[in-house]
């Protein structure tokens, strides 16, 4: 923990190398997520709710998996990097530190200019609070907590993912976004707007509505108790993803590339 | 004209080595767009009334959008290209016996049509088939069809002059990178990138359509499915020619203004 | 002490032809090339010893160095450093070894160098007390004084490698591998490195291990020299026997490597 936190003050010390750039950066993270509020918002301004759920609900879910997503970003970003950590060879540098390679990968990246986007989830999720009239009482701001690192478990697992494959490949890596960009990019609405077989396959494939939408119907009083546990269960998906990392390293070991 | 076709061969043939890298685009734009008309769906169930176009129309603006994405999107804003203004390898380029605006300005359409025609043809070819109405419905007649190329042509000739303003804005300002952030999520907005322009609240809709943004892609996929039809196809036409020739002529201006600035400085 | 005997190591390399056919059936199918980066290797270190450890390009140098830092697993063959197997007990082993890999960097680019040199404090959990100890000599050493609070981008290379071998020696390793440290230096870096490494290996007794394409690195640190070529190591003696009969120890090795066809 005090090494993460030392790593930490490198970072903050090199962006402050560059500060104009590390606010521009802060400036567009924040730019890109206006523009899913702002698609938001002007649906919202057409219809008064979509499959069931009305404008600030959908914020606070959108809120909630921004936070998420960013959360994942902030800290897992040496993960989605990875295939230039690899090609430059850092990878060897790390290998002969006597530290958990994960960590060291984990470490070497923080990306806080995702703040941008922290900030703008922010926003909305408070605005979602205020005006979806959940009734909060404990259990559910603890529901939220979880949901948030249920959330950045889940989004870390696809980035850990990504970082296997990057051992075997580089090309094509592309349609990983699918899982990483794309859910941060379509968890701005409640998973089952898209109908029955997403919802599905969000649930027992990849673990997306155990994140965002069961435990987003607790939140509303719509769901089963049981709901509120599931972004625990979420965070099992993050055995198979290190399992994949292991033998991603020992791949690379073995065959050196 | 020569050395502006050798560019495109150059970019195309490059576009083309890098096969998997194409194969995992057309598969994420394939799944984007089916994410995204799923979207459309739920709302439209909810409110058919609401909804300002038919949803075979929007389903069509959807895959249109995925199939040419590489035409419209603003964030391929070459990298070479604010590289070589920052660090100064720009001196290379004047010293080539071309115009710089002419010849970036062919770049990047090579770059955007090598790029659109690898990856469209697969995800038009499968969204045709796909059951209406959410696959990609016939265009919605002969002269819309005509128009939808024109229009096409066009508008990415729109998106491209306004590039180029980015660019040459570039070398008045030291840093071009709050400059590209700001016009590109601008543009991903207003262009329709996020929702379609029809989507828009009345007021709202008017305004924005005027801008330059709307003639980039908004007028082509709405023309394909007959969004836009009979005369109402003719003022987004003449808009379109009229910002094409204003923002070339601007970038035409900036473009001499910064060799004088160039020479004058000694790079 | 360092052992290898009988290390193999094969890589699995696939080959394509050029063209759109061959690009489209290696999708479906594709065909590997064999490629012997070690054959057999065998030799013994001992504690102390500095080594130089040449030959040409894609001979098999930096496999050899990766097996031995742990960064590669071979497929045959035993590996002791200090009696564990590098590969096997890796964390536990890269405690004991300092990498100095000459074309990268291990200092952060944009901090000053001894934030770098903390930071590596915490990673190798070394005692506050020897920290201070072994920082306050490498900088005597290398003459670092002035380079420590500047960042490391704006280091030139001669004083970026002198504080590269610095960060790799701050954890009192036994044995330190050097690949191609001199590289791109200019006169007076190149000797001011030499210098020191002989001054370490004088006063601490650290095994040294160097790589280099130089032979004026060789001619004036080591000894002892391995040279191995497709896999195999060719020559294990001193400087003298590659030099015999020759000018300079370049045209001697040239000469080497004509006659082993290399």
């Amino acid at each position: 923990m005090k090494l993460y936190g030392k790593y930490f003050m490198i970072h903050l010390k090199s962006i402050m190398q560059y500060k104009t750039s590390f606010l521009l950066s802060c400036l567009g993270q924040f730019l890109v997520s206006f523009n899913l509020f702002l698609g938001i918002y002007f649906m919202f301004r057409r219809f008064s709710q979509v499959e069931g759920f009305t404008y600030s609900e959908v914020l606070l879910c959108c809120g909630i998996t921004l936070l998420e997503f960013s959360l994942a970003e902030a800290f897992a970003r040496g993960f989605d990097t990875f295939g230039s950590i690899i090609s430059h060879g850092e990878f060897d540098r790390i290998l002969v530190r006597p530290r958990n390679e994960i960590f060291q990968v984990l470490a070497s990246r923080i990306e806080l200019s995702r703040l941008g986007r922290v900030l703008q989830a922010v926003v909305m999720f408070v605005y979602g609070i205020n005006a979806s009239h959940v009734r909060w009482t404990f259990q559910k701001a603890a529901v939220v907590m979880l949901m948030l690192l249920g959330g950045a478990v889940v989004f870390s697992g696809f980035f850990v993912i990504y970082a296997s494959i990057c051992f075997f490949t580089i090309e094509g890596l592309e349609f990983m976004n699918i899982f990483t960009d794309g859910a941060r990019e379509y968890g701005k609405y409640p998973v089952s707007i898209y109908g029955k077989k997403v919802l599905q396959l969000c649930t027992f494939v990849i673990p997306y509505a155990l994140i965002q939408y069961y435990p987003l119907l607790y939140l509303l009083d719509r769901g089963k108790a049981y709901y509120a546990l599931l972004p625990l269960a979420a965070c099992l998906f993050m055995i198979p993803c290190l399992a994949l990392w292991k033998i991603g390293v020992r791949h690379y070991v073995s065959s050196g590339s | 004209m020569k050395k502006y076709i050798a560019f495109f061969r150059l970019r195309f043939s490059m576009g083309l080595q890098y096969r998997a890298a194409a194969l995992a685009g057309i598969s994420t734009q394939f799944f984007w767009g089916a994410m995204e008309i799923l979207m459309f769906r739920a709302f439209y169930r909810t409110n058919p009334d609401a909804f300002p176009m038919t949803l075979r129309a929007t389903c069509a603006y959807v895959w249109l959008q995925q199939a040419f994405l590489a035409l419209f999107v603003t964030w391929v804003l070459e990298h070479e290209i604010f590289d070589a203004i920052l660090n100064g390898n720009i001196a290379y380029e004047l010293c080539r016996p071309i115009s710089i605006y002419n010849m970036w300005f062919s770049r990047n359409l090579a770059q955007r049509f090598s790029g659109a025609l690898l990856r469209c043809v697969p995800i038009l070819l499968v969204a045709a088939f796909l059951p209406a109405p959410y696959g990609l419905m016939a265009p919605a007649g002969l002269l819309n069809f005509f128009l939808f190329f024109l229009t096409l042509l066009l508008g990415v000739g729109v998106t491209v002059a306004f590039c180029m303003l980015v660019y040459m804005l570039c070398f008045f300002t030291i840093s071009p990178m709050g400059l590209r952030i700001v016009t590109v999520s601008m543009v991903e907005f207003f262009s329709g990138g996020v929702i379609p322009l029809p989507f828009l609240p009345d007021g709202v809709r008017e305004v924005v359509e005027l801008l330059p943004f709307a003639s980039m892609q908004n007028v082509p996929l709405r023309i394909y499915s007959g969004d836009l039809q009979g005369k109402d196809m003719l003022r987004p036409l003449l808009l379109q020619i009229f910002w094409l020739c204003l923002l070339v002529a601007v970038g035409k201006i900036l473009d001499a203004l910064a060799m004088k600035k160039i020479t004058v400085q000694g790079g | 002490m360092i052992t290898m005997q009988n290390v193999c190591k094969t890589y699995k390399v696939s080959k394509r032809d050029a063209g759109f056919s061959s690009a489209f059936k290696a999708l479906f199918h594709k065909e590997y090339e064999l490629i012997h980066a070690l054959d057999g290797v065998s030799f013994t270190i001992s504690d102390g010893e500095m080594v130089g450890y040449i030959g040409p390009n894609g001979a098999g140098k930096s496999s050899t160095i990766k097996i031995l830092s742990g960064i590669l697993t071979p497929e045959e063959g035993i590996c002791l450093v200090n009696g564990l197997t590098p590969w096997k007990n890796r964390i536990e082993h890269v405690k004991n070894i300092g990498v100095v890999f000459g074309q990268r960097t291990q200092l952060w680019w944009d901090v000053p160098v001894l934030d770098s040199f903390e930071l590596l404090k915490e990673i190798y959990r070394i005692d506050e007390h020897v920290y201070r100890r072994n920082l306050e000599q490498l900088t005597d050493m290398l003459g670092l004084s002035e380079l420590l609070r500047t960042p490391t981008r704006q280091l030139s290379l001669g004083q970026r490698m002198r504080c590269e071998i610095a960060a790799s020696l701050l954890h009192d390793p036994q044995i330190l591998f050097l690949d191609e440290p001199t590289i791109g230096l200019d006169a007076v870096s190149k000797l001011a490195v030499r210098d020191f490494i002989l001054k370490l290996n004088a006063e601490k007794k650290t095994t040294v291990i160097l790589t280099t394409h130089d032979m004026q690195d060789i001619e004036a640190l080591t000894s002892r020299i391995i040279l191995i070529g497709k896999g195999h190591i060719l020559l294990d003696g001193s400087l003298a026997d590659i030099k015999e009969g020759f000018e300079s120890a370049d045209e001697g090795l040239a000469s080497f490597y004509r006659i082993h066809d290399l």
